[in-house]
């Protein structure tokens, strides 16, 4: 990134004390990584912005939420629609670590199975899925043991 | 204690199946065995299939249990739009297992979550039917007196049939087998099952219609082509009468082959064969209650 763009950047969205900043998201799934890490709950201070300019995805979203620090569990079900998102842990203002997501070895609710014929998708199931292939990004059903393909993916 | 169901074939071992068989031995020598006295046993057929149905009750009669249940949702609370999940809640108070076959896939792996007893899929849509695949298994090693070394010919729809697929599974855990597989090219053997065979090593041929290559089966399993699964119905009328077993094909046969057929057969077996000593798919509906009552005694701990 060019140093005008990180400066524009940074004036577009404030600087944290504490907390966590979520970078590279893509813009179209802000929303749904809000809502994936039930951020609609948190009460602390958290900005958010998207559509910014962003060489390698044209565009990306940005997320940062003061005085939380997520689990690697927690943070790893965004994987599915923010592959290449970074995680940066601020404490008094300074990075102190930098976190990448991983896709887990189990998907929990998030995704909804594409069999229609599937249990979880006519009564209220919460879906699980076995994740057989990480790239690209195949889920087993727990339930109906069909595979979900990324390109099938829809989350719930 | 962790509670024992079947809801998919992999949900066993090798070691599980020859439990199951040798038990479904025993019960073929004495069927009527009273280790069900005083339990019952729900028997929820969501779905009606007179076959599996009455194939389980007998057996559950056999073993001295008494029955609940229905053989179709219209008859039951499902009709006023009551959820699996409170029937099966609802049903696991009264009884000490149930069996079920529902026609949403997954729904008998849900239905063991729910329930505080032992489920028994008798059939999840086209997802599982491990019950089946058992029986087929106790046919196998009756006929041919071991599961090992076993060339077997798999004829019809590979591509839905979920009783072949659970059969190549199954076999695959025994010594060398080797699979044939005849059908058209709409109705394959799925990817997946070969790319399954290839890392297990196991030998596989495809072929695209019926010749003398049967000659070397042991075992030929015969499928339903069933028209629906055909997006063009030309396409059904081209391949429909191609998979057509018949008496005159049999001829140079190896003497201890034996046809299955999970049935209801349509017209993919000519009922010419019917007299061949080789045919074997009335004896193996049969074998099948031998087999449900092994799968409860093994499941209930009762032998």
């Amino acid at each position: 990134m060019s140093d005008s763009l990180k400066k524009k950047l940074k004036l577009k969205v404030s600087a944290i004390n504490d907390g966590t900043v979520i970078d590279h998201i893509p813009s179209e799934n802000l929303f749904k990584v809000i809502s994936i890490l039930g951020l609609e709950k948190v009460k602390s201070q958290i900005t958010f912005g998207f559509n910014f300019e962003s060489e390698k995805m044209g565009s990306k979203a940005i997320i940062k939420v003061s005085d939380v620090f997520f689990e690697d569990d927690e943070i790893n079900k965004i994987s599915l629609i923010a592959r290449n998102a970074k995680l940066n842990i601020i404490r008094d203002y300074e990075v102190v670590e930098k976190r990448v997501v991983e896709v887990p070895d189990k998907v929990i609710g998030i995704v909804k199975c594409f069999n229609p014929k599937c249990i979880t998708n006519n009564e209220e199931i919460t879906t699980y899925f076995n994740v057989i292939s990480k790239n690209p990004l195949d889920l087993k059903c727990k339930y109906c043991e069909k595979i979900t393909h990324e390109h099938q993916m829809v989350i719930k | 204690m962790k509670k024992n169901d079947l809801i998919s074939i992999t949900d066993y071992s090798k070691e599980d199946y020859l439990h199951i068989l040798e038990l479904a031995a025993d019960f073929e020598k004495n069927p009527n065995q009273r280790l069900l006295e005083g339990k019952v046993v729900a028997s929820l057929f969501f779905e009606p299939s007179t076959r599996t149905r009455l194939s389980f009750e007998t057996a559950i009669n056999r073993l001295g249990g008494r029955i609940i249940g229905f053989s179709d949702a219209g008859s039951s609370s499902v009709s006023k739009g009551e959820t699996l999940h409170d029937t099966i809640r609802m049903v696991s108070n009264y009884v000490d297992l149930i069996v079920m076959r529902h026609h949403l896939e997954g729904s008998a792996r849900y239905a063991a979550e729910v329930a505080d007893v032992p489920v028994i899929n008798a059939g999840d849509g086209a997802n599982q039917h491990p019950t089946q695949t058992l029986l087929d298994m106790y046919s196998i090693l009756k006929t041919q007196g071991t599961l090992d070394n076993i060339n077997i010919f798999m004829i019809g729809d590979l591509k839905y049939g979920r009783t072949v697929h659970s059969l190549l599974m199954a076999l695959s855990e025994f010594e060398k087998p080797i699979f044939n597989f005849i059908a058209p090219e709409e109705l394959a053997m799925p990817e997946e099952y070969k790319l399954f065979l290839k890392e297990k090593g196991i030998r596989f041929f495809e072929h695209t219609e019926i010749n003398e290559n049967i000659n070397h089966a042991d075992i030929i399993y015969m499928t339903r082509v069933q028209k629906e699964r055909f997006m063009d119905p030309i396409e059904y009328e081209k391949v429909k009468n191609v998979y057509i077993l018949r008496n005159n094909m049999l001829n140079d046969t190896k003497p201890n082959m034996r046809i299955l057929h999970p049935l209801p057969r349509i017209n993919e077996i000519h009922p010419d064969v019917d007299k061949n000593e080789k045919a074997y798919y009335f004896t193996q509906a049969k074998n099948g209650v031998y087999t449900r009552q092994a799968i409860i005694a093994h499941i209930l701990n009762l032998k």
